[in-house]
């Protein structure tokens, strides 16, 4: 294990690794899904700021860490995301009507679809770090060839569960594909007083399952190398914990204020290695996508989240009972008695 | 019981709950080199809610800083300080995050002294913003004292005013055991008082008589509080005196106060926003009802939340969390019975 970092295009735009490149229609693949990524992510403070959406995790910037790690699951694969990875929720294919119902604090936004195995976003930090490895090790009992990740923040990964989940994966073989997003930043905390460790892929040592440390604002590594994560964990050869290294340009939540714990010089170059911005410069050079494309691309993503929000406003309203209901399959005496004095005071 | 003389008291100031939990944290770290501040985010940003704001600039980053974020390390590494002579006092950054750390506390922090015959003890606080009405996104908005109150050796404070958040604090830094202090988010901000300057104390186990009344007693705690005073003051304008008990701690719990009141009224509401079932409410039920159930004119009646996660739904959020009104309900409910 070194303390090399994979990363095929540098910030701007070059091919450094050309072998492992995937191929021009994976790329603009990747490209349209950071693009509509991004486009959430803007949206979704655009109708913050207007009363239409509640509190909000941004990730612009983080999207090559979302996009590409996300998008080599399929949909037999499971998705464990923390609050911060709307961006993989979507790549993987949470419909962007319920992803606006959920920050929205909708009902709505909590019911997953049946056709994906997705779990809402995860607020408690690294709690879910565990489950996956359940997930996991469930699939691999049936037989099945599917794998379990999961997203957690450098932050989190101090957290118990972070390494009981990596130490279980790794005694059980369970095929999971763990995701550490290290943006540099837990709140207030930077990563160098979260932890001594300075690169925190080796963690994956102490458990005896490979660690890798790749770009995570370059989506063609970040593809590539969760690629071969996913792959082997189908084979039967077991978890990888993946430290994608990249940076949360944007404060914590829409709700935040970082001018109290951080200065323009800790965010400075940062900007420079969009990840969007990379491989569109990358593929505009190679003749992989024209500028008329990439407006087409633009507008295509712009229809489709419009009528996604229009969908979303359609929702009907929740009603106070609400509350009770989907805390058991049969509701106990006492929640009964409970939902009957909240339609009374609907009643009212 | 009465409260200590409190002679370093000069002049009373308007403050924010949070403010007097800042002054009083201020206060502790200036008088006793042994207190520690530490917690996720409580050093430069001065933590999520401004409580330690300013607190590691004077004192250093020895005294104030920032822990990796992991609770049960919090509560666990609290513990050995404690054990070796300190007085740590962590905060938690929600009461809804405390769960990481339920194994230090349930198999450790409420044990030491019973577990060493008294060798050692945990003079620890633990403090923890809890409760609703703020909208706040999943699990922001838990009320889990019932949890803290259910386990033996330790202390569970939650005040509702900011004169008592800052005397109450005080006190709880200067116990000799673990003591839980939560703080209603709510309230952080909402409600300003008189607060004396310099150093007072509050003891632990004396409930405060908020308003006094002859047909009624609400006894509530926290955020609630301004809940019941509200419905108290609907209710006096019936003609309907309501005694509305603030217990400001529920361990040690001041029965005394309790049950003088309930046997003036004979009447009895309980009122938290934790759910119904196991409640911490059920706890002073079963009280009064096994010390004054000659007393009582009306059955107890209990307003609490529901037996469900509280709801992260905006719209319906403030359906869940009790209000004046349900409380009058239970107030007319007891006087019609
Ligand atoms: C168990 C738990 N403790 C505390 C919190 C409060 N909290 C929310 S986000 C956060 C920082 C997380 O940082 P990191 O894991 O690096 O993820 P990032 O937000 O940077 O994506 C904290 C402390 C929480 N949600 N859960």
């Amino acid at each position: 294990m070194t303390d090399d970092m994979v990363q095929l295009l540098t910030p701007s735009g070059e091919v450094t690794d050309a072998a492992r490149l995937p191929d021009p229609d994976t790329q603009r693949h990747l490209y349209r899904l950071m693009r509509r990524a991004r486009h959430f992510d803007e949206r979704a403070w655009v109708l913050y700021r207007t009363g239409r959406m509640g509190v909000f995790p941004p990730y612009g910037g983080m999207e090559a860490s979302q996009v590409g790690t996300a998008a080599a699951l399929t949909h037999e694969d499971w998705l464990f995301p923390t609050y911060r990875d709307t961006g993989a929720a979507l790549t993987y294919g949470l419909p962007i009507p319920q992803t606006i119902a959920y920050w929205r604090t909708s009902p709505h936004g909590w019911a997953m679809p049946e056709n994906l195995k997705v779990l809402p976003f995860y607020i408690p930090i690294a709690t879910q770090y565990p489950h996956a490895v359940g997930a996991a090790l469930a699939e691999a009992r049936r037989g099945t060839s599917n794998v379990a990740m999961a997203f957690i923040g450098d932050g989190g990964s101090s957290e118990g569960d972070f390494h009981e989940a990596l130490n279980f994966a790794g005694a059980l073989n369970a095929p999971c594909v763990f995701i550490l997003q290290n943006n540099g930043w837990a709140i207030s905390v930077p990563t160098r007083a979260q932890t001594k460790a300075t690169n925190l892929s080796r963690r994956a040592d102490g458990y005896g399952i490979p660690g890798v440390r790749v770009d995570g604002n370059d989506v063609l590594a970040t593809y590539v190398v969760t690629r071969e994560a996913v792959e082997r964990a189908r084979r039967g050869e077991g978890p990888t914990l993946i430290e994608t290294v990249t940076y949360r340009v944007k404060p914590h939540t829409v709700a935040d204020d970082p001018s109290r714990y951080r200065t323009a010089d800790d965010t400075a170059g940062w900007d420079e290695k969009d990840p969007v911005v990379r491989l569109r410069t990358h593929l505009l050079a190679q003749g992989h996508l024209t500028e008329e494309q990439d407006a087409e691309i633009v507008r295509e993503i712009e229809a489709e989240f419009e009528a996604a929000l229009a969908e979303a406003d359609a929702y009907p309203e929740p009603t106070p009972a609400e509350i009770v209901n989907h805390v058991f399959a049969e509701p106990t005496p006492a929640l009964r008695r409970q939902r009957a004095e909240l339609l009374a005071e609907e009643g009212q | 019981m009465t409260a200590p003389a409190t002679p370093t008291v000069t002049a009373l100031r308007t403050m924010t709950m949070v403010a007097a939990i800042n002054d009083a944290l201020a206060l502790a770290l200036e008088r006793d080199p042994d207190v520690h501040i530490f917690g996720e985010d409580v050093g430069i940003m001065g933590g999520v809610f401004r409580a330690t704001d300013g607190l590691q600039a004077r004192f250093g980053t020895d005294r104030v800083f920032d822990t990796p974020l992991a609770e049960a390390g919090i509560v666990g590494m609290g513990i050995g300080m404690g054990l070796a002579g300190l007085k740590p006092v962590a905060e938690i950054q929600f009461a809804g995050f405390l769960y990481p750390a339920l194994d230090q506390i349930l198999s450790h922090l409420g044990r030491y002294r019973h577990r060493t015959r008294s060798r050692y003890h945990l003079p620890m606080v633990v403090r923890a913003p809890y409760g609703g009405g703020v909208h706040t996104p999943e699990q922001h908005a838990d009320s889990p004292e019932a949890i803290l109150a259910h386990t033996p050796g330790v202390k569970v404070v939650i005040p509702s005013t900011p004169r008592d958040a800052k005397g109450l604090l005080l006190a709880a830094i200067e116990d000799p055991d673990p003591v839980f202090f939560f703080e209603a988010i709510k309230l952080y901000r909402s409600v300003k008082e008189e607060v004396p300057e310099g150093h007072y104390t509050i003891p632990l186990g004396q409930a405060r008589v908020v308003t006094e009344g002859d047909d009624v007693t609400v006894i509530c705690y926290g955020g609630m509080v301004e809940v019941a005073q509200k419905a108290a003051d609907a209710a006096r304008a019936h003609g309907i005196g309501v005694e509305v008990i603030d217990l400001r701690t529920l361990v040690p719990l001041d029965t005394g106060t309790i049950l003088t009141s309930v046997q003036k009224t004979g009447r009895v509401i309980v009122v938290t926003e934790a759910p119904r079932t196991g409640g911490f409410h059920s706890e002073i039920s079963a009280t009064i009802a096994e010390e004054a159930i000659d007393f009582l004119r009306a059955p107890i009646v209990r307003v609490t939340g529901f037996d469900a996660p509280y709801p992260p739904f905006t719209s319906i959020e403030d359906a869940y969390r009790p209000n004046p009104v349900r409380v009058a309900k239970a107030i007319r409910k007891v006087m019609a019975y």
